[in-house]
C-alpha cells in the first residue's frame, strides 16, 4: 500500500485543501492582527503590537474574556456532574437496555442548536414555562429575571447543550474498564463504593478529560447563546468579536482576540492530551 | 468467559439515587424539545401556560412561508456537497494517516483534525479573511468551502475508525491472489469501509443542516435555514418556529436512528461519536 | 437424571478431618441454561484440590458462586460453620487468581499487593511489610514499582498471586492461571504452585482443563462433567480405579473394553479369561502401559495373561514412551504404551494381566 503513486494521491489533496482553507487563514488572522483599521474604515497594513494592547488593557475586553472563561468553566463542571453519574449508570447497571438509553443520550445532540437554544428562551421569559408553572404552584409571585438575560440562563443553555459531549468519552472510558478488575477488586475485600474511588474513577479520567476540554473550549468561543439569552451581563468573548467584524468594523482587534482565543484552545488541548497520557494505562 | 458478567449480578441493592439522577439528566435534556413540540401546537403562540387551544395554525403559516422554504432548499444543496467535499477529502486523508508515513504528518493530522473542536467562529472568521483578502464575495459558494472545510475533520475520523476494523489480511490475500494496490482498494477496501462512509456521509449532512457559527460569517445573500431562523429569533418571536423546530426533530430523530444502526453494525457501540471527541481533544 | 450424588465416590484422604468450605447441593441455572445440577463438595483444609472439566463443564461458574461472583440458584455454601452464600465477595475470606490475572493498570506492583490491604484499612507500617514478605514469596521484589503492562505473563501471574495471598485467605481460588502461559513456563509454575501451597498451608481450589496440570499438583481431584460430578478422589485412585469410561478416558488414555460375562467368563471379541464380576454386560478400563508386547522369553502362558496378536497401524514417539495404534484381526483396536522400540512390520504379539482391567460404568446420559 505505500507505492508512491498512491501516497501522493492520498495526501496532497486533503494537504492541499488543508493549506489554502486552513492554514492560509490562520496565517491570515495573524497578519491582520498587527494591523489596525484606519478612520475611514480601512485596513492600515502598519506592523504593532496596538491590538493586543488594547486587549489587555481596555476592562471590557480583558474582563469579557475572564468572564467567558469562568462560565466555560461553570458549563464544564455542570456537564461533567450531570453526565459521569449517567455514564456510569448506562455502563453499569443499565444491562440490556444499555443501547436503548445511550441513543435517548445522543438523541439531543441531533436537534438543532440554535432551535434548542431558542426552545430555552420560551422557558425561560417572564412569561415562559417556569415562571408560569412557578407562579402557578404559588412558589413565587412575580417571574423571576435573572432567569433570562443573564449569565445564568447562557450557563443553563450551555450546560443543557453539553452534557451529551461529556457523556460521551465518559461512558466510551467506562465500558472499557475490563469486569475483572471489579471482581477482582471485590474480591480483594473492596466494597462497591471503595472500588469506585479507587478503580473505576481513575481508570476513566481520560473519558473525563476528553469530554471537560471540549465541553470548556466549545463554551468559551460560544456566541450564540450569549447572543439570544445572555442579555447585557451575559456578553462572552466571541459576541465582541462578532462585531467588531460587523457593526464595530475593527478587524485587525477581531483578528487578535481571535488568535488569543486559538493560542488559549490549542494550549489547552495540548495540556489535556499530556493529561491524558499520564492518565491512560492500557 | 468473565467480560461478560456484568456488575448487576454482584450488586444486591439497586442504586436508586442514580436512577433517579438518570431521570432528572433527561428530563433536562428533552425539556426544550418537549416544549418546542407542545408549543408549536398551541394557539396562543409561546407564552402561557399550559397550552391551550390545540392547532395547526403555525403549521400552515410555516408551509406559505416561502423564504423558509429557500432556505431549506439552500441548506439541502449546500449539506450534499459539504458531503462530497468532506468524504472526497477526509477519505484520502484516512487513508493516508492509516496506512501512509510522510513527513509532516504529525503536523498534518492536527491540522485536519483541529476544526472539530474548534470553535466555529474561529474557522469561520479566518475563511472570512481569506475571502476578504482574494476578494471573493461571500455567497452559498463560501458556505459550502467553509462547510467543507470544517467537517473533512469528521469525515477522517469516522473512516480513520473504520479503517481500523478493516482486517489487514483481507487486503493482503487480495494481493496475494494476484490483485494490485488500486484493484485491491476498489474490491476490497472500500466494501469494507461502506458502512463507515455512509455514516459519515449522514453525520456530515446533518452537522451542516444545523451548522450555523460558521455560516454566520460566510453568508452572503442567500440564507440557509439556521440563518434564517437566526434571522427572525432577533426580530422578535414567531410561533412558526417552533413548527419548523419541530420538524426538524423529527428528521433528526430519523437520521439519527438510521446513523445509529448502521455504526453499530459497522463497529460496535460504545465507540460510537465518543471517538469524535476523543479524537478531537487527543488528537490521535 | 437420577444418578448423580450418589454415583460420586468421595475418596478422602486428607490430613485433618474438619472442613473449611462446604458445597451443599448447589445448582446454577442462566436463562433455560442449567449449568450446575446439585453440586456436593467438601474441601478440607489444607488440601489441594482442584476442579477439572472440559469448557462448558460448569467449573468456573463453580468457582465463581464460591468466590461470591455468583449467586447459586440452590444450594448453600457453608465455611467455618457458617452459612456464607449470601455474602459479598467482599466480605468472605476467600481471595481469587483470576485467569487474566486482573491486575490493576493504574497501580504498580506493588500497590497491586497492597490493595487489599488499604481497603481493609491497615497500618502503613503493616502494610509494607507484609507486601514486601509477599513479595519476595513470589520472587517479584525488584519488580515493586513497576507497573503491570512492563512485566511478563508469567510475572503478572506471581503478582496476582502475591495479592490474593497477601490477604491470608482461608481459602485460595485460582481460575485456570496458567492457561496464558507457555509449556515450559507452566511446568515451572505448577511445581511452584504445589511448593507455595504445601509452605503456606491454606487450600486452594485450582480450576483447570488440563487433566495433566491436575494430577500433578493436586491432593484430590473432583472430575466436572456437564454440571455435574463424575468423581473425586485422590490423582492416583481416579487414575487406577476411574468410576466411568468418562473419568477413564479424560484422566490419561485408556483402552475400553466393551464384553460380556456368563458363568465366570468374560468375553470380549475373541478374547476371554476367567472373572469374578457378575454375570451381564460389563465396561473395563485398562491403562496402556498395562499391555506389553510379548518377547522372546514369554514363552509360558500363565493364567493371569491374556494374549492377543495385532499389527501395529499407527504410532506417536513421546520422548520416554511410544503410543501404538493396535489392531487385531477380531476388530478389536487397543493403546499400548511402550517404551521399547518395535518392529512396525507384521503381527506382534501382546499381553496383559487381567487384574489391570479394571470395571467401570458407563456414564451416566446427561442433557
Amino acid at each position: 500500500m505505500f507505492s508512491r503513486a498512491y501516497r501522493a494521491v492520498v495526501t496532497i489533496p486533503p494537504l492541499t485543501w488543508v493549506t489554502v482553507f486552513l492554514v492560509v487563514p490562520y496565517f491570515l488572522m495573524f497578519c491582520y492582527s498587527f494591523w489596525s483599521v484606519s478612520a475611514s474604515q480601512s485596513i492600515v497594513h502598519s506592523w504593532n503590537f496596538n491590538n493586543y494592547r488594547q486587549l489587555l488593557t481596555v476592562n471590557v475586553y480583558w474582563q469579557t474574556l475572564l468572564r467567558s472563561m469562568w462560565i466555560a468553566a461553570r458549563v464544564t463542571l455542570f456537564a461533567l456532574l450531570l453526565g459521569y453519574p449517567l455514564a456510569y449508570l448506562l455502563s453499569f447497571h443499565a444491562g440490556g437496555r444499555k443501547d436503548l438509553y445511550y441513543q435517548l443520550v445522543i438523541i439531543p445532540l441531533w436537534v438543532s442548536y440554535l432551535v434548542r437554544a431558542y426552545a430555552w428562551k420560551t422557558i425561560l421569559g417572564s412569561e415562559g414555562l417556569l415562571n408560569t408553572l412557578l407562579q402557578y404552584v404559588h412558589l413565587t409571585r412575580h417571574p423571576l429575571e435573572f432567569l433570562l438575560y443573564s449569565p445564568f440562563a447562557v450557563v443553563l443553555t450551555l450546560t443543557h447543550i453539553y452534557t451529551p459531549f461529556t457523556f460521551l468519552p465518559i461512558y466510551a472510558a467506562l465500558e472499557h474498564i475490563p469486569r475483572n478488575l471489579i471482581e477482582a477488586s471485590h474480591d480483594l475485600g473492596a466494597s462497591p463504593r471503595q472500588t469506585f474511588w479507587r478503580v473505576i474513577l481513575p481508570l476513566s479520567i481520560p473519558g473525563v478529560l476528553a469530554g471537560a476540554t471540549f465541553a470548556f473550549v466549545l463554551s468559551l468561543g460560544d456566541f450564540l447563546a450569549p447572543a439570544l439569552l445572555g442579555g447585557p451581563s451575559g456578553i462572552m468573548i466571541s459576541n465582541i468579536v462578532v462585531s467588531l467584524f460587523g457593526a464595530a468594523y475593527n478587524w485587525p482587534l477581531g483578528a487578535a482576540i481571535s488568535l488569543c482565543m486559538l493560542l488559549l484552545v490549542v494550549s489547552l488541548l495540548f495540556l489535556s492530551e499530556r493529561l491524558e497520557k499520564k492518565w491512560s494505562f492500557s | 468467559m468473565e467480560f461478560l458478567v456484568t456488575v448487576t449480578t454482584m450488586h444486591r441493592s439497586r442504586p436508586n439515587w442514580l436512577w433517579l439522577h438518570a431521570a432528572m439528566v433527561f428530563a433536562f435534556l428533552y425539556l426544550p424539545i418537549a416544549v418546542l413540540i407542545l408549543y408549536s401546537f398551541n394557539g396562543a403562540g409561546v407564552g402561557g401556560f399550559p397550552p391551550r387551544n390545540l392547532t395547526l395554525d403555525w403549521y400552515r403559516t410555516l408551509f406559505a412561508d416561502s423564504a423558509i422554504w429557500d432556505s431549506v432548499a439552500n441548506s439541502l444543496l449546500v449539506a450534499a456537497i459539504a458531503v462530497l467535499i468532506a468524504l472526497g477529502l477526509g477519505i484520502p486523508a484516512a487513508l493516508a494517516l492509516d496506512r501512509a508515513q510522510f513527513p509532516g504528518k504529525a503536523i498534518f493530522r492536527r491540522l485536519v483534525l483541529l476544526p472539530l473542536i474548534l470553535p466555529g467562529i474561529i474557522t469561520g472568521l479566518s475563511l472570512l479573511m481569506l475571502f476578504a483578502r482574494a476578494q471573493i464575495n461571500l455567497s452559498l459558494t463560501t458556505i459550502v468551502l467553509g462547510h467543507g472545510t470544517a467537517l473533512i475533520s469528521v469525515a477522517t475520523t469516522e473512516v480513520f475508525a473504520g479503517l481500523q476494523k478493516v482486517d489487514r489480511a483481507q487486503e493482503e490475500a487480495s494481493l496475494d491472489l494476484g490483485a494490485n494496490y488500486w484493484q485491491t482498494f476498489w474490491r476490497v477496501t472500500i466494501p469494507n469501509l461502506k458502512l463507515s462512509i455512509i455514516g459519515a456521509a449522514l453525520l456530515i449532512f446533518t452537522l451542516s443542516i444545523d451548522e450555523i457559527a460558521v455560516s454566520f460569517f460566510l453568508i452572503g445573500r442567500d440564507n440557509t435555514l439556521p440563518l434564517e431562523i437566526w434571522g427572525r429569533l432577533r426580530r422578535g418571536i414567531t410561533p412558526e418556529i417552533n413548527a419548523i423546530s419541530t420538524i426538524i426533530f423529527v428528521f433528526s430523530l430519523l437520521a439519527i436512528v438510521i446513523w445509529y444502526r448502521l455504526r453499530t453494525k459497522a463497529e460496535g457501540s460504545p465507540e460510537i461519536a465518543a471517538e469524535l471527541i476523543e479524537t478531537a481533544v487527543q488528537g490521535d | 437424571m437420577a444418578t448423580s450424588t450418589k454415583s460420586v465416590e468421595h475418596d478422602i484422604d486428607v490430613k485433618s478431618s474438619s472442613h473449611l468450605l462446604s458445597i451443599r447441593k448447589v445448582a446454577k441455572t442462566f436463562g433455560k441454561n442449567v449449568v450446575l445440577r446439585d453440586i456436593s463438595l467438601d474441601v478440607a483444609e489444607g488440601e489441594f484440590l482442584t476442579i477439572l472439566g472440559e469448557s462448558g463443564s460448569g467449573k468456573t461458574t463453580l468457582l465463581r458462586i464460591i468466590a461470591g461472583f455468583e449467586t447459586a440458584t440452590s444450594g448453600e455454601l457453608w465455611m467455618n460453620g457458617e452459612r456464607v452464600d449470601h455474602l459479598p465477595p467482599y466480605k468472605r475470606r476467600v481471595n481469587t487468581v483470576f485467569q487474566h490475572y486482573a491486575l490493576f493498570p493504574h497501580l504498580t506492583v506493588e500497590q497491586n499487593v497492597a490493595y487489599g490491604l488499604r481497603v481493609e484499612k491497615q497500618t502503613e507500617a503493616d502494610i509494607s511489610s507484609r507486601v514486601e514478605q509477599a513479595l519476595a514469596r513470589v520472587k517479584m521484589t525488584v519488580h515493586a514499582k513497576a507497573k503491570p503492562s512492563r512485566i511478563s505473563g508469567g510475572q503478572q501471574q506471581r503478582v496476582a498471586l502475591a495479592r490474593a495471598l497477601v490477604k491470608r485467605p482461608q481459602l485460595l481460588l485460582l481460575d485456570e492461571p496458567l492457561s496464558a502461559l507457555d509449556a515450559n513456563l507452566r511446568r515451572q509454575m505448577q511445581v511452584e504452585l504445589k511448593s507455595l501451597q504445601r509452605e503456606i498451608g491454606i487450600s486452594f481450589v485450582f480450576v483447570t482443563h488440563d487433566q495433566e496440570e491436575a494430577m500433578v499438583m493436586s491432593d484430590r481431584i473432583a472430575l466436572l462433567r456437564m454440571g455435574e460430578l463424575e468423581q473425586v478422589a485422590s490423582p492416583r485412585d481416579i487414575y487406577a480405579r476411574p468410576a466411568t469410561a468418562y473419568s477413564a478416558q479424560f484422566i490419561g488414555h485408556t483402552n475400553l473394553l466393551r464384553g460380556n460375562v456368563s458363568q465366570g467368563f468374560l468375553h470380549c471379541n475373541s478374547l476371554s479369561w476367567k472373572t469374578s464380576l457378575a454375570d451381564g454386560p460389563t465396561v473395563l478400563s485398562l491403562r496402556p502401559e498395562n499391555i506389553r508386547a510379548r518377547t522372546q522369553f514369554d514363552r509360558s502362558r500363565p493364567t493371569d495373561t491374556v494374549v492377543f496378536k495385532g499389527k501395529i497401524s499407527d504410532r506417536a514417539f513421546h520422548g520416554a514412551t511410544e503410543l501404538l495404534r493396535v489392531e487385531c484381526a477380531d476388530g478389536l483396536k487397543f493403546w499400548v504404551r511402550t517404551a521399547s522400540q518395535l518392529d512396525p512390520a507384521g503381527e506382534i504379539e501382546f499381553q496383559f494381566n487381567p487384574a489391570d482391567a479394571v470395571p467401570i460404568r458407563e456414564s451416566a446420559e446427561r442433557s
